[in-house]
């Protein structure tokens, strides 16, 4: 069972109609013991850095931490992406899970904000797992404000105010800053590429 | 690199997608669930569902139609039209639409705006501003089309970015249905007069207009709806135009 995890920030109903038609066993809960239960969690999000906040007050993120040190295959989606880093410039008090180093920051100013639209990921590690079978230069559907910067893990970058990732992933930890779910075909593979993860 | 954004718009009244000229008489152009797939597979970044009578008769939006239209689509989704309070937002968002357009509701009680956007998110809020020109400059209109607001599009345009809107989508009504072409200088004017991205609609009848709105009118996004109900222009065929024609797009699709 797939654990979309609601924390009560925005809408979860693509993400879930995405899952429904893959054909996998997925189910939107805001609660910590079903989230330990699923054999893969996604963490997505929509809106502001504070909203993960509810994660970390309602137990969900020690649920998420525990199935991560046991391997779980664990997606973060957007703003789900950029709470596996320790903070972002939104919200400098909230802390996010710290997998990673390094600060989600604005764009700059001399592109509109937010970043929203198609536009191409430029793939850096052919081995990457959740891009198994997708182009280089695909399209795929970004709205957000703040990003996370390149590091070590990226596998996909995207170009909007110079490079930020679009993608990280190691072992059983991925992040896509944009939506798989809002991202036609290409999206609903990456998704498919998640469900068949054996961690 | 960030491609411009074509965007498919099904104006729908009762269940049914129709399409007029400058709002009035209006004509059947089928069902919105099969239009929306349709456009999806043909290349369209993102679809628009206008429920168009429904502010000045005060139904509520269709959300049987939207749950229906929403199933088999997996690109941006927004709904507009009767969205009066959060609530109303909230059914929209729940029965699958990724965005709302509010339009008359937000020039009533310019709050709503950062009511949704706090709740759902900016990126979940289109602010829609129906600009009409006058001798005296260029107005915002509600109700459909209907009743001048009193309040200058510019000003407005801003106002709403102030507030929390995500997207502006920017009508000219006095274009809207007569396929001449977008208003570019219109766009143009508040494409610069803001930080976020605004969708160019109204007057669109064929790929020349759409070359022209993203070059003159600095548009993010251009929207059309009767030109590819009716097969005058394919939205692919329209995208290789754009392609060939320099225009950074997602092509092909």
């Amino acid at each position: 069972m797939i654990a979309i995890v609601d924390y009560k920030a925005g809408n979860l109903t693509s993400v879930k109609k995405a899952f429904d038609h893959l054909g996998a066993d997925a189910v939107v809960t805001s609660n910590p013991s079903e989230v330990t239960q699923a054999d893969k969690i996604v963490l997505p999000g929509v809106g502001h850095f504070a909203a993960t906040n509810a994660l970390n007050e309602s137990g969900l993120r020690e649920a998420i931490l525990d199935s991560i040190e046991r391997q779980v295959p664990f997606l973060g989606i957007c703003v789900g992406m950029q709470w596996m880093l320790a903070s972002s410039e939104e919200a400098p008090s909230v802390h996010g899970l710290a997998l990673w180093p390094g600060e989600c920051s604005r764009f700059p100013a001399s592109v509109k904000s937010p970043h929203v639209g198609w536009n191409s990921l430029e793939i850096r590690s052919s081995a990457s797992r959740l891009l198994r079978g997708i182009s280089p230069g695909s399209y795929v559907y970004f709205t957000h404000s703040y990003r996370v910067p390149l590091l070590a893990v990226t596998t996909a970058e995207c170009q909007y105010g110079g490079g930020f990732s679009a993608v990280v992933e190691k072992d059983n930890l991925f992040g896509v800053q944009f939506h798989p779910e809002k991202s036609g075909a290409i999206g609903l593979k990456i998704l498919e590429n998640f469900c068949g993860l054996e961690c | 690199m960030l491609t411009k954004r074509v965007i498919a718009c099904l104006d729908v009244d009762a269940g049914r997608v129709v399409k007029g000229t400058q709002f009035l008489d209006l004509r059947d152009a089928g069902d919105p669930a099969e239009l929306a797939a349709a456009h999806a597979a043909a290349g369209a970044d993102e679809i628009v569902l206008l429920d168009i009578t429904a502010t000045h008769e005060k139904r509520t939006t269709l959300l049987e139609t939207v749950r229906r239209t929403a199933k088999e689509i997996f690109i941006p989704f927004t709904v507009g039209g009767g969205v009066r309070s959060l609530q109303d937002a909230a059914a929209i968002f729940d029965a699958g639409a990724d965005k709302i357009s509010i339009n008359s509701a937000a020039l009533a009680d310019p709050s709503l705006i950062a009511c949704i956007a706090e709740r759902f998110g900016s990126q979940a809020v289109i602010v829609a501003i129906d600009a009409k020109r006058s001798d005296t400059g260029i107005e915002a209109w509600t109700s459909g089309g209907r009743k001048p607001s009193g309040k200058d599009a510019l000003q407005w345009a801003r106002e709403a970015e102030t507030r929390g809107a995500g997207e502006i989508l920017l009508t000219s009504m006095d274009r809207d249905g007569t396929g001449k072409g977008f208003d570019c200088e219109l766009t143009h004017l508040i494409s610069e007069a803001v930080r976020i991205p605004v969708i160019a609609s109204g007057g669109a009848g064929g790929a020349e207009h759409f070359v022209q709105v993203f070059r003159e009118g600095a548009a993010d996004a251009a929207l059309a709806a009767s030109i590819f109900h009716f097969g005058l222009t394919s939205i692919s065929d329209l995208k290789g135009r754009l392609f060939a024609a320099g225009i950074p797009v997602r092509f092909p699709c």
